[in-house]
């Protein structure tokens, strides 16, 4: 049993991502979505932090919220994975549960 | 699967400055009719929800604080409150409301309906709810 | 897999509503049955066919009132957020003494009861919001 987590907010603004991260088992998966996508960034003061909250747990992002705003995958933290909008839906059927971190 | 599922309410927000809390409530007293197994989450900014002494007559919008009082009688009887969010925000139990229901398999003795949990157990109750609605 | 969806937030002000569309173009497009959305808080402010976006934006409402006609999504409207909000089917504004009505075809305005029944039918439950 596994929960998807959505997160749709920047961790610059809001604590939703640490929030999540901090609720999570292992085994669930986080998917970052529209400003959440910025939580992937590698190099920014939040990366360390995603990168070991993140540990237990598979990260991925959004990738047309990610072109959309001009994030290349290269600039995203490693292991991180990027999907589609038909990825996302895989995850929702892949895992027993979604919740939104609004 | 059985017919019953087990509900999450996720309360995150602080009220007034925003209607999520208001409507959320909404939902719980519209959901209880459902029988289905019911708790409330409070966790984050969320804890502010459940403060005493709410007066908001100032503002002019609806004071609903008192409406948690009434969750017992539409036999929704688990909020659970996160520890470190009270802790974070420099509450503590006692800055909640009391919260009481009536336990009718224990000849309707009164008990507290607040459980106040660590951000562990937290993740426990998420983790083994069937729909998790998120305000 | 039947995938129920809850949107929270309202048009053109939160991405929440668009990223809901894709969602669920997406999860028809996978042969998933979305059996009902949901919108609440003002997420109702989707169902008003008096928004008129600049011709060369999306019509966010109309993009939804086509989802319900092509794969017979369910648009449901919660009646309690839509009156606070200005949202009215014909049967309302009538009850309600108004002088007007703003429901688009495909939407319809109806309780929180069914919200909580699509929770119990689907096998997922997903939130879209802010």
């Amino acid at each position: 049993m596994s929960t998807l987590h959505t997160v749709n907010k920047s961790p610059y603004m809001t604590q939703s991502l640490v929030s999540c991260l901090n609720h999570c088992k292992e085994g669930d998966a986080v998917l970052m979505i529209e400003d959440g996508i910025y939580g992937g960034l590698a190099g920014g003061q939040m990366a360390p932090i995603v990168e070991e909250m993140g540990k237990k747990v598979s990260l991925y992002v959004l990738t047309p919220d990610m072109a959309a705003r001009g994030v290349d995958s290269s600039r995203l933290l490693e292991g991180i994975e990027g999907v589609d909008y038909t990825g996302f839906v895989e995850l929702v059927t892949k895992h027993d549960r979604t919740q939104a971190w609004l | 699967m059985s017919d019953v599922k087990k509900f999450l309410y996720v309360n995150r927000k602080a009220p007034y400055g925003t209607i999520y809390a208001l409507e959320s409530l909404e939902v719980v007293l519209i959901g209880a009719a459902f029988e289905q197994d019911v708790a409330l989450a409070f966790l984050d900014d969320g804890v502010f929800q459940l403060t005493k002494s709410q007066e908001t007559d100032g503002i002019g919008c609806k004071n609903f604080s008192p409406t948690f009082r009434a969750l017992g009688d539409y036999d929704v009887t688990r909020l659970y409150v996160e520890r470190e969010s009270l802790e974070e925000r420099g509450l503590t139990e006692d800055d909640l409301q009391e919260i009481m229901y009536e336990d009718e398999d224990d000849d309707w003795a009164e008990k507290p309906s607040i459980c106040v949990i660590s951000r562990a157990e937290m993740a426990d109750v998420m983790a083994e709810q069937d729909v998790i609605l998120s305000f | 897999m039947k995938i129920g969806v809850l949107v929270s937030e309202g048009p053109y002000t939160h991405e929440a509503v668009d990223s809901a569309y894709n969602f669920v173009k997406a999860a028809l497009a996978a042969g998933h049955e979305v059996p009902r959305v949901f919108f609440y808080h003002d997420g109702v402010n989707v169902s008003t066919r008096l928004s008129v976006p600049p011709q060369d934006e999306r019509n966010i409402q109309e993009n939804w009132t086509n989802l319900a006609k092509e794969h017979g999504v369910d648009l449901v409207v919660c009646i309690a957020a839509a009156q606070r909000r200005g949202i009215l089917d014909k049967n309302e504004a009538e009850r309600q003494g108004k002088d007007a009505d703003n429901i688009a075809e495909g939407f319809r305005i109806s309780g929180l009861g069914q919200l909580i029944e699509l929770g119990i039918q689907a096998d997922r439950l997903v939130t879209f919001g802010d």
